[in-house]
């Protein structure tokens, strides 16, 4: 099966045209629909393409641009009974997949093309044992023995860098990290040596730095087993360091195809410029004025946290009692200063989160918090809320966050409502400037949520946040869910409303590209601590902690000519912020190494 | 483990004490008088305040409760007003009856609901899943005696496939078990359904197909053990509706158990018995929720017990 394999440099796709390029998967006029109340819509309309052996092809586009539809087509997987197949052929080497039936389907999934999904937290069977789910289809395709089904199933293990396979068998997904399981999952759809791997957004779920790992392993693994991969992608940095070809996507249809280099270099369709212009990169934010600098220590600070510590107690033993705890924010002060963003950024349980949800009041924590000069802790129940009326909050998921039953006029009068300000007619003006202020319009008022786009929610919450007229607005990951182009759309509204109104951001990501964008000061969290924290150019030009460094290094750079080489590996999983009673973290002391530009010693 | 079973058999303990305590208030504020009734319409003032002062019942109810937690300790349950027998010997000769009828019912409500459930979910929105809810509807809210009625007319009396009521063999078990499981079914049938529906819905099934398992390893392997939890943890609670039903299905079936026994017992005011027969209800319904609770990390491995 691996005959033809095409040992690819890294960072050139020679692949393409060569003599092994012989095509494996050929799709030609694939017409997806989908039945919904007002009758059937196209999804995927006339597709055509073409994979050959040892290539990867990526499908990239936006949300609601059908290549996601196109990955379950192929796979005969379109959620039932809604979506189907409307016209169109899938040919696999002579067979041609929309006209098998579903038993002869099976024996074609997991066998001859497999497929990685992007959830890898969901997408394992959390009752049953790693190695059950390895050897079931190993044991559903071949006819090996149990035994010699977990000898493949360790060896499959093996090829993703799996360090004690033999044990892992008996373990269950809940014990593994979300890159640990994506492993599982790639090792799960590799095992049976696949002509075709779909990964549908592999890594998207996945921080940066275990992104960068996975994309390694994909990449070293095609080159072992000449697998063809379908890589599916919203994410153009992902696209320029794996792509041979790349097909773009919108609205169901192909816009534009060609080699990677081609598509970054000389995009024809305008759709494809747009979508690369919208890519934030690192490297552009420094046309923003750097207002770190610029501002005098000595100004009122809108925010001040001082030494900050939220815990989390873990219940056990024979009584119930707290033996162990979550050290999920460790002493970690920083203050944010009117018209300035300082960003927090860091991967998922660093305690970025739960920092802002203590600033907010979401939380119990420890330590100071003064507000507009006023610190939290020394005021009563009323004066807490006059004073929180100052910071609001912008949550990461548009879709969840806004209540579907009420009108969303309703939801950004509400926070006026509940601190009784303006009468019912001020209020409704004062919503009516809100939606025009964030670019809805003000008859836009009485829609319920579900009739707007991600987009438009979002700017829903963010005129919500501005009801009340805040000092400082808390954006947690405010962005990531929202396409690039609508991203880009929203950080510039966010920039227009803090020049405008003088808001203090308290921006809160993973993205280390969007907060090169956006913010004047970083600070890095890692493990509940700030490891450095400094302006964005003393962060960005000049990290100084080696967290720091693998953070940035880890982005994909937007650009197939600067693939990077090898990616470092991480050899060990990130430390649990867990502890038991009594043994808490070791505090890192930070240094000023210059111009306040704030280092952990390590 | 052990730190856990430890605390939950100390919180079972508490709970029981509690159910004892309240029972007997509510049992001394009766305004039924149990020595009017053991001692007969004719019998003298002089009599009735003997027969009182001997069953201890003049004496305030601190004290009362105190003589009867005392000696529950030693595992004695007390006399009987009436038989004139040991409360502890009366439930333990009639509790096999009431065990295998319990045992009967939930292998029915089982069998009947979560096939029912099962099948809903897979054909769901077709006329078999309307059908099959329907009937799990009719099984919800059918009084228990009405069916028991029923089954008996078209089973015993008609096509006289069972006996029509007494204790002894398996054909015995099955009418009085159909009864008290046909509720249950119906429960068990609309809770697998939607939990069923949900599991199928997820990521890992998806997996399981991208996989290409046949479907009998999806619905069996990868769904059901996922969609069985709730259930489990409903069995639990079930065991305390039992209790109630017990009470009218023995009676309709003539079941020599213990609900007869209660039953029998609320009629003449039989105060030790009514403590005992629920004592032991209590205590199997702490049981049963404590099973419930251990099966479950067997289930799901994500479940830990401390």
């Amino acid at each position: 099966m691996s005959a033809g394999v095409t040992s690819r440099p890294t960072g050139a796709a020679t692949s393409v045209g060569s003599p092994a390029g012989r095509s494996v998967l050929e799709i030609a006029g694939l017409c997806v629909s989908v039945r919904g109340e007002d009758g059937e819509r196209e999804v995927v309309s006339d597709l055509s393409l073409t994979l050959k052996r040892g290539e990867t092809l990526c499908i990239a586009g936006e949300s609601g641009s059908g290549k996601s539809m196109t990955a379950l087509a192929i796979m005969q997987l379109l959620p039932q009974p809604a979506a189907r197949i409307s016209s169109g052929m899938i040919q696999l080497g002579e067979i041609d997949l929309a006209t098998l039936n579903e038993r002869q389907m099976q024996r074609i999934r997991g066998d001859r093309i497999a497929m990685i999904f992007q959830e890898p937290m969901t997408s394992l069977n959390p009752v049953l044992s790693i190695g059950r789910q390895l050897t079931e289809s190993i044991e559903a395709h071949t006819d090996l023995s149990s035994a010699e089904a977990r000898r493949r199933a360790i060896e499959a293990l093996k090829a993703v860098r799996i360090s004690e396979a033999d044990s892992r068998l008996k373990q269950f997904p809940h014990e593994l990290s979300g890159g640990m399981r994506q492993r599982v999952m790639i090792a799960m759809a590799l095992a049976l040596k696949p002509d075709v791997l779909i990964a549908d957004e592999p890594t998207t779920a996945l921080d940066v730095t275990v992104q960068g790992e996975v994309l390694e392993l994909l990449r070293d693994l095609q080159r072992e087993h000449g697998t063809s991969i379908i890589l599916i992608t919203h994410d153009m940095g992902v696209v320029a360091e794996m792509a041979d070809r790349v097909i773009v996507m919108r609205h169901g249809r192909m816009v534009e195809e060609g080699k990677v280099a081609d598509i970054f270099a000389r995009p024809r369709a305008d759709y494809t410029r747009e979508l690369l212009a919208a890519v934030p990169r690192i490297g552009t934010g420094a046309g923003r004025q750097d207002l770190g600098q610029t501002i005098p220590k000595t100004l009122n600070q809108v925010a001040l946290v001082d030494d900050l510590h939220v815990g989390f107690d873990l219940r056990g033993g024979f009584f119930g009692q707290v033996n162990r705890r979550v050290h999920a924010v460790e002493g970690v002060s920083f203050s944010i200063a009117p018209h300035e963003t300082l960003a927090l950024v860091g991967e998922s349980g660093c305690g970025k989160s739960t920092t802002a949800k203590a600033l907010a009041g979401l939380v119990p924590y420890q330590g100071d918090i003064v507000i507009g000069g006023r610190n939290l802790s020394g005021l009563g129940r009323d004066e807490r809320k006059a004073v929180r009326r100052d910071v609001q909050m912008i949550f990461q998921d548009p879709y969840a966050s806004l209540d579907p039953r009420m009108r969303v006029g309703d939801l950004v009068a509400e926070p006026l409502l509940i601190h009784g300000i303006a009468s019912k007619q001020e209020r409704r003006e004062r919503v009516a400037t809100l939606f025009e202020r964030v670019g809805l319009s003000a008859d836009q008022m009485d829609l319920y949520p579900h009739e707007f786009s991600g987009g438009q929610r979002q700017r829903i919450c963010i005129a919500r946040a501005l009801a009340l007229r805040p000092k400082l607005i808390i954006a947690d990951e405010s962005v990531s869910a929202l396409d690039v182009s609508v991203q880009a759309r929203v950080l510039d509204l966010l920039k227009e409303l803090q020049r405008e109104f003088g808001i203090a951001y308290l921006f809160i990501s993973h993205d280390m590209a969007v907060v090169e964008n956006i913010s004047d000061r970083v600070a890095v969290m890692y493990l509940g601590q700030i490891v450095e924290m400094g302006t964005r150019d003393q962060v960005f030009s000049n990290p100084r902690h080696p967290y720091t460094k693998r953070l940035i290094e880890a982005v994909p750079v937007p650009d197939p000519a600067k693939r990077r080489p090898r990616f470092a590996r991480l050899d060990q999983e990130i430390p649990s912020p867990t502890r038991k009673i009594g043994e808490p973290p070791p505090k890192l002391t930070l240094k000023d190494v210059g111009n306040g530009h704030l280092v952990a010693a390590s | 483990m052990i730190p856990y079973l430890g605390r939950r058999v100390m919180q079972s303990l508490l709970i029981l004490l509690g159910v004892s305590l309240i029972t007997f208030a509510l049992l001394y504020l009766l305004p039924a008088d149990p020595v009017r009734q053991i001692a007969g319409r004719s019998a003298t003032p002089q009599t009735v305040e003997n027969i009182r002062r001997q069953l201890g019942l003049d004496q305030p109810f601190v004290v009362q409760y105190w003589h009867y937690l005392m000696s529950l300790l030693s595992g004695d349950l007390g006399r009987s007003y009436i038989q004139r027998s040991e409360v502890t010997e009366l439930i333990v000769s009639r509790l096999p009856a009431s065990l295998l009828l319990m045992v009967g019912a939930i292998l029915c409500e089982l069998l009947i609901g979560l096939t029912m459930g099962l099948i809903a979910a897979v054909k769901r929105g077709t006329t078999t899943d309307q059908t099959l809810m329907v009937a799990s509807f009719v099984g919800v809210s059918a009084p228990q005696f009405v069916v028991g009625l029923l089954l008996l007319y078209v089973f015993a009396v008609r096509l006289g496939w069972f006996p029509i009521g007494g204790y002894g063999t398996w054909r015995h078990l099955v009418l009085p078990s159909l009864t008290m499981g046909i509720l249950g079914a119906g429960w068990y049938a609309r809770m697998m359904r939607s939990s069923m529906i949900d599991v199928l819905r997820q990521d890992y099934v998806r997996t399981a197909r991208a996989k290409g398992l046949a479907r009998g390893a999806i619905l069996f392997r990868h769904a059901l053990p996922n969609a069985i939890l709730p259930v489990v943890a409903m069995i639990g609670i079930d065991i305390g509706i039992f209790m109630g039903g017990i009470v009218v299905v023995e009676s309709v079936f003539g079941w020599p158990g213990i609900g007869q026994l209660a039953w029998q017992a609320i009629q003449r005011v039989d105060i030790p018995i009514i403590m005992g027969v629920t004592l032991v209800s209590a205590f199997a319904i702490v049981l049963g929720n404590l099973l419930a609770d251990i099966v479950a990390p067997f289930i799901d491995p994500r479940i830990k017990l401390r």
